[in-house]
């Protein structure tokens, strides 16, 4: 292999890149990013940039110095993949030119879903434009409504919260990440934004948003209308695959992912349990691919910072041997997320039926550690200002299919 | 010199994190050695005390970056800066803390001191 396409050139790109060149890929690299940016970390825009705690620089991914040997086309998407027989693949871009390479890495992320109602003071978040928007906005005093209790809408309101804006989260599902996490974990979430005063209005859908030149409410489908200034949708990121239409490579259908921890959203670039897609020389990683997962028996779309940090190691192996290097087991997913001062933690594959036990602290008390069973089996963990033996369950996770 | 616990208080494999500023973590590892760094990871709010003890390694229980507690090298990316490290001296089975007199490398966000 003598030259290598990465396209999507934040997390899941650049540990790709740093990958092909620690196992010794001495070819042309090149990254293609659809963002001006050079690669920044997301999980703070919600958290203490949103804050103001941590600036722009702060977020930068790279090392100071570093250097991969590689050539950066930022700000210009890729539009298209072209499979060119032996001479590998022709990746188009945006402005009309194309890079030819014998390998490609997708890792083109995912797009925030928006709502249909787009009035100024109506955001999304995922990028880092998306956030100084969004901070902006953010005045103390200001009604905030966050439609969607994911991790992304619960960072946000917990954030606004701390700014001293009014928040109220509605959110359709009976409670908050309740598809992930069942529905008593996802009340005990709920928790902690009630104990401070932010609204959680659970089981009712959005109408409308409503507004002139500027948003100024939420109408709920039970007929309730809630002030608003400023409005964000938490309600989850599609895979960003569009531009792979045509080139031949497999996606996943929608449902690729039911039960699984990752929000839901399944579709992504379909890949086996070593990043290999259908077309030779062609691997996907981070948000946008969705993995054969041997334990699940299934595809599975991670959606979490380390599955993005992780996989391209694997991803490397795979496209420098030809796909001949095996994958080693899959690690069940991790994610942390930050709300109100408290680290949240979750690591697992939980299914509706798994019976979850407390098994230290107390729910609530903010302070806990709960963990999922199924058949005896330990399948997943949660916790909540439990750092430590967090750390412990979660190497005790056992993947499905273990035995 | 800053007392921490009495020896027999920290078990090998465990850790304790003092309330200074900024916190410093002490480590017991399963080899009986004690080690002494700043408890706060150099790359985002992590308690390193928290993390998970391999050899004279930690992993950060965030985003997994590993610590040498001999030198305070990180192995690996996300993490870009060593964490300080401090003396540890044992007297009459109490363990003491000395503290280095370098600059500490506090992630974004905590700088400020007091912050910690
Ligand atoms: C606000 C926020 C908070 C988060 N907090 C947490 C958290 O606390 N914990 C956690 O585990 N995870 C968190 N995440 C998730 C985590 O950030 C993602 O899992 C991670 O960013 C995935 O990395 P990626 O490189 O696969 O995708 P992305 O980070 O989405 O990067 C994909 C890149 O590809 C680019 N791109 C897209 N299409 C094209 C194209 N056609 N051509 C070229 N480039 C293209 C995009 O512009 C983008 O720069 C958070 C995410 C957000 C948005
Ligand atoms: S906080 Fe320690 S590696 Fe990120």
């Amino acid at each position: 292999m003598r030259s290598v396409a990465v396209v999507g050139a934040s997390l899941a790109g650049l540990w790709a890149a740093r990958a092909l060149r620690e196992q010794g890929f001495d070819g042309r690299l090149t990254l293609i990013g659809a963002e001006p940016h050079r690669p920044y970390d997301r999980p703070p825009l919600s958290k203490e940039f949103l804050a103001g705690t941590m600036t722009e620089a702060d977020l930068a991914l790279e090392d100071a110095g570093e250097d991969l040997g590689a050539e950066w086309r930022l700000g210009v998407p890729a539009a298209g993949l072209t499979p060119r027989g032996s001479a590998g693949y022709a990746v188009t871009l945006g402005d009309g030119t194309s890079v030819a390479a014998d390998g490609v890495v997708i890792a083109t992320g995912a797009t925030a879903r928006s709502l249909p109602w787009n009035l100024p003071g109506v955001h999304t978040l995922r990028t880092l434009d998306d956030a100084r928007a969004l901070r902006a906005d953010l005045v103390p005093g200001r009604r905030l409504v966050v439609v969607g209790a994911g991790f992304v809408g619960a960072e946000v309101a917990a954030t606004a919260h701390s700014l001293g804006l009014d928040v109220t989260i509605v959110e359709i599902a009976p409670a908050p990440s309740a598809r992930a996490l069942g529905s008593r974990m996802g009340h005990a979430l709920a928790g902690l934004h009630e104990d401070r005063g932010v609204r959680v209005l659970c089981g009712v859908a959005v109408r409308a948003v409503t507004g002139g030149d500027r948003v100024d409410g939420v109408l709920l489908d039970d007929g309730r209308s809630l002030p608003a200034d400023v409005v964000l949708a938490g309600i989850g990121a599609s895979p960003a695959v569009g531009w792979l239409a045509g080139s031949g490579v497999d996606l996943c259908g929608d449902s690729g992912d039911p039960g699984g921890s990752s929000g839901g959203s399944g579709g992504g670039v379909r890949c086996d349990a070593g990043g290999a897609t259908n077309l030779p020389g062609v691997v996907a990683v981070g948000d946008c691919a969705a993995w054969y997962d041997p334990g699940l028996g299934r595809h599975h779309r991670v959606e979490h910072w380390t599955g993005a940090v992780r996989r391209p190691e694997t991803a490397a192996r795979t496209l420098l041997s030809g796909g001949a290097a095996e994958p080693g087991a899959p690690e069940p997913p991790y994610l942390w997320s930050d709300q109100y001062g408290l680290r949240v933690q979750f690591a697992g594959h939980a299914g509706p039926a798994d019976e979850v036990t407390v098994e230290e602290g107390d729910v609530d008390a903010r302070s806990f550690l709960a963990v999922y069973r199924r058949d005896g089996r330990a399948t997943a963990v949660l916790a909540v200002d439990r750092v430590r033996p967090f750390g412990r369950w979660r190497r005790r996770i056992e993947p499905a299919g273990a035995r | 010199m800053i007392p921490a616990c009495p020896l027999s208080a920290l078990p090998r494999g465990e850790a304790v994190r003092l309330d200074t500023d900024p916190p410093i973590a002490v480590f017991h590892t399963e080899d009986g050695e004690l080690y002494a760094v700043d408890d706060t990871c150099t790359h985002q709010d992590a308690s390193l005390a928290d993390g998970w003890l391999e050899g004279c390694e930690v992993e950060c229980p965030l985003h997994a970056s590993r610590f040498d507690l001999r030198t305070g090298q990180v192995d690996a990316p996300p993490a870009k800066l060593p964490v300080r490290t401090h003396g540890v001296v044992v007297e009459d089975g109490m363990v003491h803390v000395v503290p280095s007199e370098l600059p500490p490398n506090l992630p974004p966000g905590l700088r400020t001191p007091g912050r910690a």
